[in-house]
């Protein structure tokens, strides 16, 4: 496919340096930037996705604010803050990623990977274990499983849908991110980043950072109400 | 028409070619090499071709459901007593059985229509189909941006498709394709394999969702970034203005319904309450997220059919399309507004203000219709006009459009919809819209753009006996709808009363028009693809690049070299079509290559 550019692929070097953009693109260049705009509009149909289930929360908080405010008041605020804060650092290192891409260095490049990958494990671990699971255990679930004898609202199983439902499609984001992380790790390990391509690496870290920002919305709205 | 050397025949004068200069058509190998080229190409017109496929048969599924619903339409339910004994009359879709089970499978059918029609037929139609074939071409680019996510939509948009197929083995829908909570929540109780179809039909519509955005995410990045040398936005043909409007709704549009489903699925599997009133939730909210959706699809699925008619329209006058950026921007001005008239679905179950809200915006949507109908007409006005079967099924189509389109002012004024509205003027509204329209101006693009994609000429005499079967039936089929439904029929019932009888009698007959029509160009489709005559890469005289630079069918690669832009796609005064036969387009005198731009 690329017989018609093999003339200009530069020789020698990383996998990175040979790179050359698929035939039907000019330079690689021109593919990087039809990538990253690629990139940018799969991520406002993401924004639009959690924004479905922001109305939704809207919508029920105005008709329920006290199953909203009993419910938000037993959830716990130092898991959701330490989870937060987890994220933050993630949005950091994966910044870096990319950086260190741009930058050609390789070693940086997989260290910040790895750091980044392990707080995505450590945020979904937190939200398995000391979140969902205690309040599993306790019968605070949604709609038709929801067990939980103190409730003070009738309204409180909708509480938890919304919780449940909105915590979940975020954290099945984190583990398609994780999947991504790994994924970059794999390829940054061949060579295949370096400054004059890394267009994988901007467009995952991109990702990661809308990941991070749905979860900024998220904690205010979900525990902090109270 | 005049015979002109084909690109089949070129080919061997010169011999020793390189095999990216061999049509996309030309078979790799043996049959399981080719079945296996195609069946993993990232060719967008290979993938445009195997949609055309995928949606055609789509199409006819829907078509048959739509046949069915017709049929039991043809005479009223009655359950008469007959010396002592109950006996159902009218009753066609029962197949003698009760008169409950008549019903209930009247339901799943117009349910199995709607739903076919509108997530596998006419959201893809047009842009999945024609447009990846030719947007590219247009350009002047050798792919989509993304030709492996292009064919990963087709696979998810087959995906999607099974999982319909499957709800429809399990026994059918009978929601609706509006799947309106808490009955789509409620019906079908759990316990047995009943219970899941609803479940399927539902995770048929999300997957295809995925599809829609793959495509229109894939279109909107092509038109940014890959249009050839000299092609700025206003020298794009009008077409690719068209498609990427509907593009940039795809986009924006579906990710909403997609939540709005996985919503909806968690509510049936889960019963987690948010759209049920029974635990605190609100029906009215899946509505608004249903329709922030479905109203712009609604414009997804008009804007590429208008597409087609500014290209149609233009080269059978020979004329240069009237006020061509009134077009452009009406296209864009139509995608914007298309965001904040959900309301309009609404009219009944939202508050009096935001019915009133929603009704003023409604009309605003007239406006740039209104501006594309002007400039089509004004387009034809001393053209010189030559009325081929693409041609006659554009002038089908502003007919049937203004219809359509007139006929949606009564809907969105607030005190007549309270009369009008689930009735079966609403039903004929959007037929006219969405069949009358999309459809035709599909048909219509399918036989312009066929020399093109398929390297062989149609029947011109059956394919225009085809058209007007289609047109007369179409009409036949759906006029009578617009007076039952302002008597008071409503739509979604299996039976109704005498006075609606003639009526429905004739909306029936014309669906038997309507179907002999579409099999007529059945028939013309595959006997120009067993025995067609060789297609002349420019048979229309074209201004475009797939006309003035692609072979008929194209090249694998798309171009020889790459197009370089020095005319607009509409200046037939001032350019000859390259490619085209002079003799057959002997006006204007060829200029010497550059010696005019624009």
């Amino acid at each position: 496919m690329s017989t018609l550019h093999a003339d200009h692929a530069p020789s020698g070097g990383t996998y990175a340096d040979r790179y050359v953009a698929a035939a039907h693109f000019r330079d690689r260049d021109h593919e990087f930037e039809s990538v990253k705009m690629g990139v940018w509009l799969f991520l406002s149909t993401e924004i639009l996705l959690f924004a479905g289930m922001f109305v939704g929360y809207a919508i029920l908080r105005m008709l329920h604010p006290e199953a909203f405010i009993a419910g938000s008041g037993k959830l716990s605020t130092f898991w959701g803050l330490l989870n937060t804060v987890v994220l933050l650092i993630s949005s950091w290192t994966v910044a870096m990623a990319v950086r260190s891409a741009q930058l050609g260095k390789q070693g940086a490049l997989q260290f910040h990977l790895i750091v980044t990958n392990l707080c995505a494990t450590a945020f979904v671990v937190i939200k398995l274990v000391f979140e969902y699971y205690p309040k599993w255990q306790e019968g605070k679930l949604p709609g038709k499983w929801f067990s939980y004898p103190y409730a003070v609202d009738p309204s409180e199983p909708l509480w938890w849908g919304i919780y449940f439902g909105s915590t979940a499609i975020h954290a099945t984001h984190v583990i398609i991110g994780m999947g991504l992380l790994t994924w970059l790790l794999i390829r940054a390990r061949k060579g295949h980043f370096g400054p004059h391509h890394y267009t994988a690496v901007e467009g995952v870290g991109l990702y990661w950072h809308i990941v991070d920002m749905v979860w900024i919305f998220l904690f205010p709205l979900l525990y902090l109400i109270h | 028409m005049t015979t002109i050397t084909s690109p089949h025949a070129g080919h061997g004068d010169h011999g020793g070619h390189h095999d990216h200069d061999v049509s996309y058509l030309h078979p790799k190998g043996g049959i399981w090499t080719t079945i296996w080229d195609w069946a993993s190409t990232i060719d967008h017109k290979k993938i445009g071709v195997m949609y055309l496929v995928a949606i055609l048969f789509m199409f006819f599924l829907g078509g048959m459901a739509a046949i069915a619903v017709r049929l039991e339409l043809m005479e009223p339910t009655r359950e008469v007593t007959v010396a002592g004994k109950n006996v159902v009359t009218g009753q066609l879709l029962a197949f003698g059985q009760s008169l409950q089970k008549g019903n209930e499978n009247y339901n799943r059918m117009f349910t199995l229509h709607g739903a076919i029609m509108v997530f596998m037929v006419i959201v893809p139609s047009v842009p999945a189909s024609l447009g990846n074939f030719l947007l590219p071409l247009m350009l002047g680019a050798k792919d989509v941006a993304f030709p492996r996510l292009n064919l990963l939509s087709w696979y998810v948009y087959v995906l999607g498709s099974i999982f319909a197929v499957a709800a429809i083995i399990m026994g059918g829908v009978d929601t609706g394709w509006t799947f309106y909570t808490p009955y789509s929540t409620t019906t079908d109780v759990e316990g047995n394999m009943a219970y899941w179809r609803i479940v399927s039909m539902i995770l048929a519509a999300f997957i295809l969702g995925f599809s829609s955005i793959f495509t229109g995410l894939n279109f909107v990045v092509t038109v940014h970034k890959l249009r050839a040398p000299g092609m700025g936005w206003f020298d794009m043909p009008l077409f690719v203005w068209g498609i990427y409007g509907a593009a940039i709704i795809q986009v924006l549009a579906t990710p909403v319904i997609g939540i709005t489903l996985l919503l909806l699925i968690f509510e049936r599997l889960f019963r987690i309450g948010i759209f049920d009133p029974a635990m605190g939730g609100d029906p009215v909210l899946f509505q608004h997220f249903f329709w922030f959706y479905s109203h712009p699809v609604v414009y997804v699925m008009i804007l590429p059919g208008m597409a087609i008619i500014n290209e149609i329209i233009a080269v059978y006058s020979r004329k240069r399309i009237f006020g061509y950026r009134a077009v452009a921007f009406s296209t864009l001005a139509i995608a914007a507004i298309s965001f904040i008239v959900w309301g309009h679905h609404l009219f009944t179950s939202e508050g009096e203000v935001a019915a009133v809200v929603f009704s003023a915006i409604t009309f605003l949507v007239a406006i740039p219709s209104a501006i594309k109908v002007f400039n089509w007409i004004a387009t034809l006005y001393k053209g010189s006009i030559r009325l081929t079967t693409p041609m006659l099924y554009a002038l089908g189509f502003l007919f049937l459009f203004t219809i359509g389109g007139l006929t949606g002012l009564p809907l969105g004024t607030l005190s007549v919809d309270l009369h009008l509205h689930d009735s079966y003027f609403v039903v004929a509204h959007f037929h006219y819209v969405m069949m009358g329209s999309t459809i035709i101006a599909f048909i219509g693009g399918i036989h312009h753009w066929w020399p093109k994609m398929f390297g062989r000429m149609y029947n011109e005499f059956f394919a225009k006996i085809g058209f007007w079967l289609v047109f007369i039936g179409f009409n036949v089929t759906f006029f009578p709808q617009f007076m039952m439904g302002a008597h008071g029929m409503p739509r979604r019932y299996a039976s109704y009363t005498d006075e609606f009888l003639i009526y429905h009698q004739i909306s029936t007959i014309g669906s038997w028009v309507l179907l002999v029509g579409f099999l007529v160009h059945l028939f013309v489709f595959i006997h120009s693809l067993l025995a067609g005559r060789l297609a002349p890469p420019n048979p229309c005289g074209g201004l475009t690049l797939e006309w003035t630079d692609a072979a008929s069918p194209p090249i694998e690669h798309n171009f020889h070299h790459e197009p370089v832009v020095n005319h607009g796609p509409y200046d037939y005064d001032d350019v000859f079509p390259k490619q085209a036969d002079p003799k057959e387009f002997p006006m204007p005198a060829p200029l010497p290559a550059g010696a005019r731009a624009h």
